[in-house]
């Protein structure tokens, strides 16, 4: 890039107090470009998450105003040795994010191998694509309740009339996650669609030509040339996708309620973490499920990172 | 970032391009991807069209299960919602925040993406990327505590910084990878025709990345306009955007299935008619560092 030169200097004339700032701002324009935005987050972030840190080390608890008293690891340990909220609230995080996960790759891999090659009326079908992903949550997980409504809703209909008996669905216990798995699946499984069929355009079509030269079937040709190919977008896909995923709010909240339900059948860590703090003010506990939280997901997070680097070599 | 030339990035865009040139197997394997598709489509729209329907229903055909087809539309529960629950006012308080937020990530966002990417700043960009990551529940406890103290829950202002917290990692990743594809060469030769760099970002690079802004502010109101968590929190009965007006409407009245559907479709309409007049934009967001190797 050449070097900021002022339009003082070129036009010979003295430098004017508006060229010197000009000239200035040309020079630092990387900070001064980036600064604000950074400023913005960190302020936004930094406060907070070091606030949350010590708060997990008191017994903060009621009102956030209230005075508070430092336990050190108390609520650590409180939290570790919960295995009725705490645990299973784990467990069912991992279990959401996993079941999705998995089902919404392998449908999206699906669909979207469905979709590469031209057909007639691609464009109908990219509008359904698009309508799951812009619908809003909460207003999806209200007509989730209405469709799966034991009495009344529309999944037992189809139920019967293919003869199975009617499923409890959101209200039944061991149901309940599952109902909100498929929920998730419905809205999410598109952007996985978008991100592999994007992946799927930029691949080369030399390697799939030369397979089929050879007389390679399709699935022979996917599984040893365009899925190997595809691995490090099927792992972008993953980390949006799973990041999302850990920390799913709206719909579970917005069918289930507080606590996740009476038994607290769907209650993950970021739903148990709202209740310990904005149902229950208990600011300390929850500050520390938050951290433990946290650390789960950035965990996550560079497990997969390394993968794609190996993937990706 | 991403590595996406202009041309790839055009390609992607409308979704499905047609670049096959060969024929597309057996008869068998044409019926069976026809009905996979039809599936799909299927699976995707008919939840929303029976809550379209349900909205149309009175309380009395929606628990009659032989209608679920064929009954008499009303649109008794629109007038319902509309008019006594004053949704007019939570339409407005969502698309003023969604809006004012958008423009306010672009105006701190696109010169912070642009740098971020023409320097290289990859540390820079994980702190603002970062927000996307942490659990907003763990910051809302002291911005809650902050704010309330500030006398500023309720308002329209904490509701507005707490929605830029969401749109501007999403805004500068992807005005990032946009500015990763535009040509390095075109800003130069500003340069060497007379122009500043601060110059030449604006009057050569800039408009040559409205698609981008397009994109990222696109997206950046819808998922503004979807936002719940945030909004529960720190809105006030003045503020209250529409998701949160539609859980309110569960507690007190959780039998009424016909309102409650009303409220919903209330809701996801808006943003679909906006989604379907920018699908390419939209798409085009969604994929954005997606294809990088």
């Amino acid at each position: 890039m050449t070097s900021p030169r002022s339009a003082a200097r070129k036009s010979g004339r003295a430098p004017s107090g508006r060229d010197k700032f000009s000239d200035w701002a040309n020079r630092h324009r990387k900070w001064l470009f980036a600064a604000p935005a950074m400023a913005f987050v960190g302020v936004l972030i930094i406060f907070p998450l070091a606030w949350t840190l010590y708060l997990s080390l008191t017994d903060s608890q009621g009102s956030v105003r209230a005075a508070t008293e430092f336990i050190g690891l108390e609520n650590y340990m409180t939290v570790l040795s919960d295995v009725e909220r705490f645990w299973p609230a784990v467990g069912r995080t991992l279990t959401f994010t996993g079941v999705a996960l998995v089902c919404e790759v392998a449908l999206g891999m699906g669909i979207a191998l469905l979709l590469w090659r031209p057909f007639r009326g691609e464009k109908w079908v990219r509008v359904a694509i698009l309508l799951p992903l812009v619908a809003t949550p909460v207003a999806v997980g209200m007509m989730w309740r209405l469709i799966f409504d034991p009495n009344i809703g529309f999944a037992n209909q189809l139920l019967a009339a293919v003869g199975i008996p009617a499923q409890p669905w959101l209200s039944g216990q061991d149901t309940a996650l599952g109902t909100t798995i498929f929920m998730d699946v419905w809205q999410w499984t598109p952007m996985v669609v978008l991100i592999l069929l994007a992946g799927l355009t930029s691949l080369s079509e030399e390697p799939d030509e030369a397979a089929r030269m050879d007389g390679a079937n399709a699935f022979q040709r996917f599984f040893f040339i365009t899925l190997p190919l595809m691995m490090p977008t099927v792992i972008v896909a993953i980390l949006l996708r799973g990041i999302d995923a850990l920390k799913t709010f709206d719909i579970l909240y917005a069918t289930k309620g507080k606590g996740g339900g009476s038994f607290h059948e769907v209650e993950t860590l970021n739903v148990y973490a709202y209740g310990l703090s904005f149902d229950y003010n208990q600011y300390g506990l929850s500050s520390a499920v938050l951290i433990l939280f946290f650390m789960i997901i950035i965990g996550s997070m560079w497990l997969l990172t390394m993968r794609k680097k190996a993937v990706s070599k | 970032m991403t590595v996406l030339t202009e041309n790839q990035t055009s390609e992607l865009q409308p979704l499905l391009v047609r670049r096959a040139k060969k024929p597309l197997g057996t008869r068998a394997y044409k019926v069976f991807r026809v009905a996979a598709l039809i599936a799909v489509v299927l699976f995707l729209v008919a939840p929303l069209f029976w809550m379209l329907l349900a909205s149309l229903k009175t309380n009395v055909d929606i628990y009659d299960t032989a209608k679920s087809f064929i009954f008499r539309p009303t649109f008794e529960n629109y007038a319902n919602v509309l008019q006594r629950n004053n949704y007019f006012v939570f339409i407005f308080n969502s698309f003023w925040v969604a809006f004012v937020s958008t423009a306010l990530s672009l105006v701190l966002g696109v010169p912070a993406a642009y740098a971020m990417s023409r320097f290289t700043m990859h540390r820079s960009a994980l702190v603002v990327l970062m927000a996307r990551v942490i659990p907003g529940v763990s910051l809302l406890v002291p911005w809650y505590y902050v704010f309330s103290n500030l006398k500023m829950v309720g308002g329209f202002e904490v509701l507005i910084l707490s929605h830029m917290f969401v749109a501007l990692p999403l805004i500068v990743y992807i005005m990032m990878s946009y500015f990763d594809s535009l040509p390095l060469e075109l800003e130069e030769s500003a340069q060497v025709d007379g122009l500043t760099p601060i110059g030449a970002f604006q009057r050569i690079t800039l408009p040559l990345s409205v698609a981008g802004m397009a994109t990222a502010g696109i997206l950046s109101f819808i998922f503004s306009w979807n936002n719940f968590m945030f909004a529960l929190v720190l809105s006030g009965s003045k503020t209250k955007t529409l998701p949160v007006a539609i859980f309110d409407f569960v507690s007190y009245a959780s039998i009424d299935w016909g309102g409650l559907m009303a409220a919903a479709t209330v809701v996801t309409i808006p943003i679909m008619i906006i989604a379907l007049f920018t699908q390419k934009y939209i798409v085009s967001g969604m994929t954005a560092g997606a294809t990088k190797g």
